[in-house]
């Protein structure tokens, strides 16, 4: 971060130097822009810290804590977008007592943008979910979940653009497969469908259509499976394209950096899972340019 | 500033206006990072107060002391039962069947539940309901299914193969050490192929869950209406002192 306001604030200052600097700096002064996502997966109603004689977790997470490193991220950079990938729900009593309202309510708060929908979440019934709904003053997204004469219909989006100094993020969901997974009577006529194909079409619609300069993809699918028929974010990640990164759930995999991979046409991106419980955020920096600095035409990924 | 300055000044301002409005943004940067949450970041108070009250409830009820466990009690200190699987077993079999036999007038022959759903270890010393939470966290209640001797003959051999070892109580398996089926017994009888039982389950078993198949082809199915960790609570608090054995009910004999 200081490397990139040296360089700025090196350009800003040469910009009267020469008419070169000058014609640069106008343009990248105007269009430069920053975009950060922060993000969580499999926190599993961990609103408190681990006690500090945990054999696994000592003092780590803890939502008051986020809060303060959330607001902080926000006020070095107000173009942040908060997200989660599913399973919220589940893990300590404060979901048992009170079914999931607490969890939801300190979210809003925290002023997460959306969360995708873990198969943990469907825990106490379509009902129970819905009954809490609201309290979460953020966007569900999940495009392979049809809700469709659910108690769920109508407060699930496939997908949200958001707008945010100008850039264009697109934002879907996709969950994983709740036969054999999750009890039928929980998720009642909640349809699957298969995420690969969706994410296909998504990402297609979120780039040609909705014309989105960054596109992510919340998914609870797990990071890897072994078995080639088992969808998950790499398999993903691999045979789609138009995707900038996949923020993944379910295996909760801690991943010390995000995987840089490539899609279908062999472009890099990003498949990032930071663990579970809230013990770690994850962080994205995305800096754009307004495109005529046309000297290289690929993207370059600090990890 | 002369004159030929302020109009060069002018074109470029407006040429680079022009260029900058068609522009497109171009992604050029990525950088990524993973961020702990630790006590470096100052828990923000008002999100403390919050949580406050909910927290202060949960305690006044978890943290009251039901029983004592003078030795740890877990799922992993046995290979074919264990000490934390018997005592989970053994609680669904004494809590549920008076429930089941109130209901029905039967009684339930045995209990299976899975090793997966045991979700901590009993820790030595004073046990509480929230030890019944954290072993129990999910919101699952006991059924029972009636099933046939197929049914139960794939249930034994699902559990040979398993490589965890399930809750299981009223029934005992004994295997070779080639893992081949010696004696099926059930209440203490030899199980009869032509008869059906009545098996104490998870609900989340019985719908499909852990690849129980076996669970489907039931011949009825009543629910008890009891949470799993109610069974555990109520045993708790009946109780002073919580010990639990592994023992001969799954057993490799030579």
């Amino acid at each position: 971060m200081d490397r990139r306001k040296f360089i700025s604030r090196t350009a800003a200052s040469s910009a009267f130097v020469g008419l070169g600097g000058l014609s640069m700096n106008s343009c990248h002064n105007s269009s430069s822009k920053h975009i950060t996502i922060l993000h969580t997966n499999d926190v599993h109603s961990h609103i408190d810290p681990f006690p500090t004689n945990h054999s696994a977790y000592p003092n780590l997470g803890g939502l008051a804590r986020r809060a303060t490193m959330v607001d902080q991220i926000r006020k070095e950079n107000p173009n942040t977008l908060l997200f989660d990938a599913g399973d919220i729900f589940q893990g300590t009593p404060y979901f048992n007592f009170y079914g999931g309202e607490l969890e939801f309510k300190l979210m809003s708060i925290l002023k997460y943008d959306a969360a995708t929908i873990g198969n943990h979440d469907f825990d106490n019934g379509l009902d129970g979910l819905a009954a809490q709904l609201p309290y979460a003053k953020f966007d569900f997204l999940s495009a392979n979940y049809d809700f469709t004469n659910t108690l769920m219909e109508g407060h699930v989006k496939p997908y949200k653009v958001y707008h945010v100094n100008g850039i264009k993020v697109g934002v879907f969901g996709l969950g994983i497969e709740l036969a054999g997974l999750v009890t039928k009577r929980l998720y009642q006529e909640t349809v699957y469908l298969d995420p690969i194909e969706i994410a296909q079409e998504i990402s297609l619609t979120l780039k040609e259509e909705e014309k989105c300069d960054l596109i992510i993809c919340l998914s609870h699918l797990g990071y890897q499976y072994q078995n080639p028929l088992k969808p998950d974010d790499l398999k993903l990640a691999a045979s789609t394209e138009n995707i900038d990164l996949i923020i993944g759930g379910h295996t909760h995999t801690f991943l010390d950096r995000p995987t840089i991979t490539n899609n279908r046409k062999n472009q890099q991106m990003l498949v990032n899972q930071v663990g579970c419980f809230g013990i770690n955020l994850g962080r994205i920096d995305f800096y754009f340019d307004d495109g005529k600095q046309s000297a290289s035409e690929g993207v370059s990924i600090k990890v | 500033m002369d004159l030929k300055n302020k109009h060069f000044v002018i074109i470029v301002t407006c040429v680079i206006f022009l260029a900058c409005k068609e522009s497109v943004p171009k992604l050029r940067d990525i950088e990524g990072q993973r961020v702990q949450v630790n006590y470096s970041a100052t828990p923000k108070d008002s999100i403390e107060n919050f949580i406050a009250p909910y927290r202060n409830r949960i305690n006044q009820v978890l943290d009251s002391v039901l029983a004592f466990a003078p030795k740890a009690i877990s799922k992993t200190d046995g290979s074919l039962n264990t000490t934390a699987g018997n005592l989970m077993s053994d609680i669904v079999m004494q809590e549920v069947n008076p429930v089941f036999n109130a209901r029905t007038g039967k009684k339930i022959d045995f209990v299976l539940l899975n090793f997966g759903s045991i979700r901590s270890v009993i820790s030595a010393g004073n046990i509480t309901e929230r030890t019944a939470y954290e072993v129990m966290p999910f919101e699952n209640s006991v059924v029972v299914a009636e099933l046939d001797g197929k049914a139960i003959r794939a249930m034994v051999s699902f559990l040979i193969k398993s490589t965890v070892a399930h809750p299981i109580s009223g029934i005992q398996i004994i295997v070779d050490k080639n893992k081949s089926l010696q004696a099926v017994n059930i209440q203490g009888q030899p199980f009869d192929e032509n008869r059906t039982y009545f098996v104490a389950t998870s609900d989340y078993l019985v719908t499909g869950g852990d690849k129980m198949d076996f669970f489907k082809d039931y011949i009825s199915l009543t629910d008890s209406d009891y949470l799993i960790r109610n069974t555990m609570v109520d045993y708790f608090k009946k109780m002073d002192t919580i010990t639990a054995f592994e023992d001969d009910r799954f057993i490799t004999v030579d």
